[in-house]
């Protein structure tokens, strides 16, 4: 099989010694068009790829500022399909690589089997499901595994150093570390915890960490990106998106992005 | 009898097997003989699986995947929680081996909650649903514990569990109000911190409820997320969760979420049953013909039922909220109207659209207004063991009058849906039989709201 876009982008910013900036959207906030204006304006400002939230009715990871995109994108007809689709036709336009994140049970309807299939096949690189630990997780990624799909797991401060290990054998593509207890949007706690747990999965495989959750500003970024081998930013993003005109929005971006090595 | 063929659509087994006589064992050690044997005799697949499975925080003995009931259950959480339910369950698995704490909430049990509720024969209801066929109902009366319903037999289990594991704060959804005020009567008993999620909706119609739970000192935060009722505040107390989950204990008041908290909740709650069968068989000298229970997430149903599985003689009828009806698609009758889902951290029946999104739900009952229904019920349905159906607003409510006037018992409208479906099942019921309906609530909390709609009505 080849090697997989994520594969692709982590080994090159490896060779050069840089650090992953994956921000994060709301498929279909507000509406598909501007979703689709976003990813040209993120690749022009240097993400590494990009993280597609799917909206659900009950995402119980999330703070207010996602629960409300995926509220306007589920009043815009946005699901889980409309998202693959979605990737299918940007995928024309675009070689960044492209992760879903969505909540379990949209993929539970979809059928396993046929998102892990259909979900590449429109160009999709990876998923993350923040509802799905590695212990209900065995089946997806096998079958993710076999058609080229990325299922990237996530590690939380609260691992221990078993789960921690558990976590980085079975995550694909990277390893997604929450920055902290707590849901998407809250105030980063920039503790040592955060560096030690880093380090552990680091040791524990090869793969990339990226750190996610409560990251806004350049200055976290930078700090954060430093102990790690990227971060994803997302409610701030999503913030920014919602409020900025597209000058403004390009600047935070490209700051954000030279913060981050 | 544990065919689950027939029992594809809900109600539509009612008559075949209900004509299945009263022919249970009498009390006493004879009894615990057929038990045995009964159970060899048993189908291989559900009933001995649960019952092994059913020792009490013993995670070994389940023959099923560990979590499961059948395919149903399992831990869908963000990892951050993971390790929590695992220490959950080595606390809750310890605890129950350990005599000293068993003791404690025996003793609180008894001297607290008032336990054990009396078993309560309704002469003037028998004679009302099946008095041509001298059919014997009892209501098993957990509307008399303390705060007014089942919920504290839980409630205060976990706060014990809490306090022992060194947790500071305490933190619960509530839907009617009875678990939040259960809740808050545990933290203020044991000195612990308390906050509550409720629905805007549900902080509406269960008004006397929030009150209560403010004057036990719990703080009492409002959700207006979503269809802004039970669901909805469960999302936002798992969100405080994954928040302060090292020195927070999350209180889930019924047999669903992720593992270990459908298995545990449900022995919290098993006083009900195995008090229930000692009085039956005391004052009756054999089991009963049938159970009947309202389900919302299915804890108080779980608490009764549990005693009798192995009684392959005692049919049970769980009886969801039919809201408006089931074609209106008003209602919370996950077993007519759902699919298999994944929701809140267990794979069971789910009302959710065909892309996976879930749908709102409605009852008159803020209790049983739910759109998932905990994972055991979902097993014991496929299993055959119990039957589910439903009662509407209107029957419910009619229900409710008629017990008050009748016996001089206000029910919650949650246990009304359980009240409405004995009246439809007792006219086929063979002469004689027993029924235990468990009452799992008091009214109180809902005179305010019956008192609006019958406004409204006139």
């Amino acid at each position: 099989m080849r090697r997989g876009r994520l594969e692709e982008r982590f080994s090159l910013l490896g060779k050069e010694g840089r650090k992953a900036f994956i921000p994060y959207i709301m498929c279909g906030d507000p509406s598909l068009e501007k979703t689709g204006h976003l990813v040209k304006l993120l690749e022009e400002c240097g993400a590494d790829a990009i993280e597609l939230g799917v909206p659900f009715s009950d995402p119980l990871a999330d703070g207010p500022v996602i629960q409300a995109a995926g509220q306007r994108a589920l009043d815009a007809g946005v699901n889980l399909r409309v998202s693959m689709e979605f990737v299918k036709k940007i995928r024309m336009q675009t070689d960044l690589p492209l992760i879903l994140m969505t909540y379990y049970n949209p993929v539970f309807r979809y059928g396993e089997d046929a998102f892990a299939s259909g979900a590449p096949a429109a160009g999709v690189d990876g998923v993350i499901i923040p509802d799905l630990p590695v212990e209900e997780g065995g089946p997806i990624a096998r079958s993710a595994g076999r058609h080229g799909l990325d299922v990237v797991f996530l590690a939380a401060p609260t691992s221990g150093d078993e789960r921690l290990k558990k976590v980085a054998r079975a995550s694909r593509g990277f390893i997604y570390f929450v920055s902290m207890t707590g849901i998407t949007g809250a105030k980063l706690d920039m503790s040592e915890e955060l560096k030690a747990s880093v380090s552990k999965l680091k040791l524990a495989s090869k793969k990339p960490v990226m750190v996610g959750f409560g990251i806004s500003t350049p200055e976290e970024a930078a700090t954060v990106s430093a102990m790690a081998d990227g971060v994803v930013i997302g409610s701030a993003i999503v913030k920014a998106a919602r409020e900025m005109a597209d000058a403004e929005l390009r600047e935070y971006l490209l700051a954000l992005r030279a913060a981050i090595k | 009898m544990f065919c689950p063929c027939a029992r594809s659509v809900a109600g539509s087994l009612g008559r075949t097997t209900l004509n299945q006589p009263d022919t249970n064992a009498p009390a006493g050690k004879p009894y615990r003989r057929n038990l045995r044997l009964s159970l060899l005799k048993a189908a291989p697949t559900a009933l001995t699986a649960i019952a092994a499975g059913k020792e009490k925080g013993s995670g070994k003995k389940y023959l099923m995947k560990k979590g499961y009931f059948g395919p149903y259950g399992g831990r869908f959480v963000p990892e951050t929680l993971m390790p929590a339910l695992m220490e959950l369950e080595a606390a809750w698995a310890a605890s129950s081996r350990d005599k000293a704490f068993r003791q404690e909430f025996k003793d609180l049990a008894r001297d607290f909650i008032g336990r054990p509720t009396p078993l309560y024969f309704a002469r003037r209801l028998s004679e009302r649903f099946g008095g041509a066929k001298k059919i014997k109902i009892y209501l098993k009366r957990e509307d008399l514990t303390h705060t007014g319903a089942h919920k504290i037999n839980n409630a205060l289990g976990q706060a014990l569990l809490a306090k022992k594991m060194g947790k500071r704060r305490l933190i619960a959804e509530t839907g009617a109000g009875q678990h939040g005020v259960a809740t808050a009567t545990g933290a203020a008993l044991l000195g612990l911190e308390c906050v509550i999620y409720m629905g805007s909706e549900d902080v509406r119609r269960q008004a006397l409820n929030v009150f209560r739970m403010k004057l036990l000192g719990a703080e009492v935060r409002e959700v207006s997320a979503g269809s802004r009722t039970l669901k909805d505040a469960i999302n936002e107390a798992l969100r405080d969760w994954t928040t302060n989950v090292r020195d927070t204990h999350y209180v889930l008041g019924t047999v669903f979420g992720p593992h270990p908290f459908p298995s545990m909740v449900r022995d919290f709650q098993s006083v009900i049953g195995k008090e229930a069968r000692a009085q039956i068989l005391k004052a009756e000298g054999r089991l009963p013909g049938h159970l009947v229970a309202c389900v919302g997430g299915g804890s108080n149903a779980m608490g009764l039922f549990s005693a009798f599985l192995k009684d392959k003689n005692v049919l049970m009828t769980g009886v969801e909220a039919g809201g408006k009806g089931i074609e209106s698609g008003e209602h919370a009758a996950r077993f007519a109207g759902g699919q298999v889902g994944v929701f809140q951290g267990a794979k069971s029946f789910l009302l959710q659209d065909e892309v996976g999104n879930v749908l709102g739900t409605h009852s008159v009952s803020a209790g049983l207004d739910y759109a998932s229904v905990g994972p055991e019920h979902a097993y014991l349905k496929d299993a055959g063991r119990v039957r589910y159906t439903y009662a509407t607003d209107d029957e419910a409510l009619e229900a409710f009058g008629l017990l008050s006037r009748l016996e001089g018992i206000i029910p919650a409208l949650e246990s009304s849906h359980a009240i409405a479906e004995a009246k439809k099942m007792a006219p086929s019921m063979p002469e004689g039989s027993i029924m235990i309906i468990n009452l799992s609530g008091r009214g109180d909390k809902d005179v305010q709201e019956v008192s609006r709609l019958m406004g409204k009505k006139e």
